[in-house]
């Protein structure tokens, strides 16, 4: 191990970015490995895909060796689970294969972690203020329900999703006040903001709908043609038809990663969360922000639970509509360390994971349930550290004092 | 100077424990009781806001969840019918007790266990199987061996969270949400079309595992067993709740649970490893949800459907049990029969529509539950009580 260290030269930071490149290169390869197997490639001997599933493990242990633990691991496992996918893949028939990886799949990952980005985005916010949301559940349930109420009434989806916003900044200041104010247990707040959703949305809607379903032709979000693709058969049927929503999911990724780490106020909001006593000290408003990121997190969770009831929903409320996809975004926050970018790639792979799901019945039904696990065992081995650890911000879910 | 002071209370870095110590002290049962009231009278006021008698509308959920059977004065076939609705309650507060108990006993060591739901469903799928397989074993060995496996996978299932808390520092909240949800949706392949444990015998629309063999069946106590009537395992379930009192009070693991759940820093300071505290904690809370999931299977479900998998909500009122019973034997055994009666008598089955409708209380039912967590959680009424008492004082000066 430190022979290889040591033959290598120059100071320690272009060492680590060398290996860095080498497990990225090598979990390139893994996805090449299983990606070789399936349409339009669709190699039939086992062959390809282990070779490539081999040299992306070789990388991934050869920059693991040389520091670059976490994604050199992850090459590792990228190798092996390429391998697996590819063999199983090898042995499917080509009939079944064209049928469930198309282009489409692509488009249906994207319907599928849509909500899941503007819960984890949603999460960041809250966490990196310092007050943990496990309460996401429920604020996307707020919106879910009061967007459909909203787009109902007020004849425009545009007006479901400012009444869903409110909704869920509404129960996201509840959470504020007794984690900010009363100082009262995070977890705890949050649990009791799940059940309070649950119970209003369910309420309200056979309150308000007299125990029938929203009625049919409710103003929805709309799609986005784009112009020009129409001859490009892939990228046509992958990116041409998109909801907006799925658009806006993309545009917050990258301005949430501007604010929180390119901005003074993101620079605030972080050192509340990391130590804010000191960010007390230099005079930011610790109580301002942390309400602040609290009820934005409200309003864009609700959002994402819009989405799934006015977006892709198509105008339809069912009681408890989230079904743990506030939890799944949750889980993506966690597995992306706590970043935009990294939140986003994790809610891409599940949702890719429950597209994936929605297909598999093509094989076995069962099996496409048990499918369904996959995010929560990711984030379970995530957290357990197995590939690399995740580390949330130093003052995660610890109320502040001031002196 | 009259605002609330939690500082006083609970100083820097408070943990659950020390939190929920500190609000016994300065609250007692004043606390939960007067939150509950005021759940409750939010509740009827939201009742109000609908058009609906809100005393009319509690009397009729009291009613329905057979608690009138403890009047005298109710007789003849109210008296019969009130004793089946009871038994119900008493089911249901069966399982919110065990899976209470282990929520509690998690959070004394100063644990969030979120993930009693998920050792529930572990104790369920277990006894299923064991209770499902080995027809023709000897009754009451059967019955043993179901149960002592659903303990044992629930106790398993929970220590991992507990294992990677103490090794890796993955925060349990976390790992027991995780959890809960593989077991949902394992439990959804085995029992679903195509599942391992898929009943083929049923004609029911719904995939559901198959039955229990009858030699498993709990032994019904009260009403009839066709009706499901209540069976042994609510003593199962009293006599968990003695050992939950004894374990914490009068042994060595109590007390170092205690001592970790007030301050981990000072346990470890006085020679007790608090990461084998915190595995055997949650080893000790997830055998009493495993527990829950065998005792429901054998004494009253016999079977459990896909459906009852993800719509299961035990584990997580459960929180509200432990939460409003302060995680104290006697808190935990009331908190866990308003529950159980506020989930009977909201039923569809229970409640009159012409007084209120069902699926509006079952709602209601939510409501108040959140609430109580909000404000039994943030000692609300603790903290109003102690920013009173030097006014008092000073007054009575």
């Amino acid at each position: 191990m430190s022979t290889w260290a040591e033959r290598l030269d120059g100071p320690v930071w272009s060492r680590m970015r060398d290996a860095r490149t080498v497990a990225v290169a090598g979990i390139v390869l893994g996805i090449v490995a299983a990606l070789v197997a399936l349409p339009p490639v669709t190699a039939r001997s086992p062959l390809y895909p282990v070779l490539f599933g081999i040299a992306a493990a070789v990388l991934g242990l050869s920059a693991a060796l040389r520091g670059a633990r976490r994604p050199g691991w992850g090459a590792v496992a990228a190798g092996l689970l390429g391998i697996t996918l590819g063999i199983l893949a090898t042995r499917s028939s080509t009939g079944n294969l064209n049928l469930v990886f198309t282009a489409s799949l692509i488009a249906s990952m994207f319907v599928f972690s849509t909500p899941l980005v503007f819960g984890a985005i949603a999460g960041t916010f809250s966490e990196r203020s310092g007050v943990v949301n496990i309460g996401l559940e429920g604020m996307m349930l707020m919106g879910a329900f009061w967007g459909v109420y909203g787009a109902d009434k007020g004849g425009s989806w545009m007006v479901g999703l400012l009444v869903a916003m409110l909704a869920g900044g509404l129960l996201a200041l509840v959470h504020a006040y007794f984690a900010i104010h009363l100082r009262a247990d995070q977890i705890v707040g949050g649990t009791a903001v799940n059940f309070l959703a649950l119970g209003i949305t369910g309420y309200f809607f056979f309150q308000l709908y007299h125990g029938q379903d929203v009625p049919v032709g409710v103003s929805t979000i709309p799609d986005m043609k784009l112009p020009g693709l129409e001859h490009v058969h892939f990228l046509n049927q992958a990116f041409g038809d998109l909801n907006l929503m799925v658009w806006l999911s993309f545009a917050l990724v990258i301005v949430s990663w501007l604010v929180l780490f390119k901005t003074a106020i993101g620079l605030r909001i972080r050192a509340c969360g990391e130590h804010p006593r000191a960010a007390d000290t230099v005079g930011i408003n610790v109580y301002a922000i942390r309400y602040g990121c609290v009820v934005l997190s409200g309003v864009l969770a609700a959002l994402g639970g819009a989405y799934l009831s006015i977006g892709f929903g198509g105008g339809a409320f069912t009681d408890n509509m989230t079904a743990g996809r506030g939890f799944i975004a949750l889980a993506a926050m966690i597995f992306g360390n706590w970043r935009p970018f990294g939140a986003f790639g994790a809610a891409l792979l599940f949702g890719f994971s429950t597209a994936l799901a929605y297909r598999l019945p093509a094989y076995s039904s069962s099996a496409a349930t048990l499918f369904q696990a996959l995010p929560y065992v990711l984030t379970l081995i995530a957290v357990a550290g197995v590939i690399g650890r995740t580390s949330p911000p130093a003052a995660d879910g610890k109320p502040y004092r001031k002196q | 100077m009259g605002a609330p002071r939690h500082d006083d209370l609970v100083g820097d870095a408070p943990t659950v424990a020390t939190r929920l110590a500190l609000a016994h002290r300065a609250g007692g049962l004043a606390g939960p009781v007067l939150t509950t009231l005021l759940a409750f009278v939010v509740g009827g006021l939201i009742v109000l806001a609908t058009g609906a008698n809100p005393f009319s509308t509690y009397r009729a959920i009291f009613d329905g969840s057979g608690l009138n059977w403890l009047f005298p004065w109710v007789r003849g076939a109210d008296r019969a019918f009130a004793a089946g609705n009871l038994q119900q309650t008493l089911l249901l507060t069966t399982a919110l007790l065990l899976c209470g108990l282990a929520v509690g006993f998690a959070f004394r060591s100063g644990l969030f266990n979120i993930g009693g739901q998920g050792q529930y469903l572990v104790g369920s799928i277990l006894s299923v199987w064991i209770g499902s397989s080995l027809v023709g074993m000897n009754g009451p060995l059967h019955i043993l061996l179901t149960i002592a496996a659903a303990t044992l996978g629930g106790a398993l299932y929970a220590g991992l969270a507990g294992l990677l808390k103490a090794t890796v520092g993955a925060h349990e909240v976390i790992t027991t949400i995780m959890l809960n949800w593989i077991a949902v949706w394992v439990g959804s392949w085995l029992f679903g079309d195509g599942g391992a444990l898929q009943s083929h015998a049923g004609g029911g629309s719904f995939p559901t595992s198959p039955p229990v063999a009858g030699s498993v069946h709990l032994p019904v106590f009260w009403g009839s067993a066709e009706l499901q009537g209540l069976d042994i395992g609510f003593f199962v379930a009293l006599a968990c709740l003695v050992v939950y009192a004894l374990t914490l009070s009068r042994t060595a693991l109590g007390f170092e649970v205690r001592a970790v759940g007030f301050n981990p820093e000072a346990s470890r300071y006085a020679g007790m490893s608090v990461a084998r505290t915190y595995v055997v904690a949650m080893a000790v809370a997830g055998a009493f949800a495993g527990l829950a999931g065998a005792v429901d299977v054998l004494g009253w479900q016999f079977s459990v459907g896909v459906n009852d998998i993800q719509t299961s909500q035990i584990g997580f009122i459960a929180i509200a049990v432990a939460v409003l019973g302060r995680n104290r034997p006697l808190g935990i055994l009331l908190a866990s029969l308003l529950f159980g009666a506020l989930l009977n008598g909201t039923a569809t089955r229970n409640l009159d529509p012409a007084v209120f409708r069902p699926e509006l209380a079952s709602n209601l039912t939510l409501i108040i539950q959140g609430l109580v967590i909000l404000f039994v959680g943030a000692d609300v009424l603790v903290l109003w009580l102690w920013s009173r008492r030097p006014r008092r004082a000073m007054a009575a000066a």
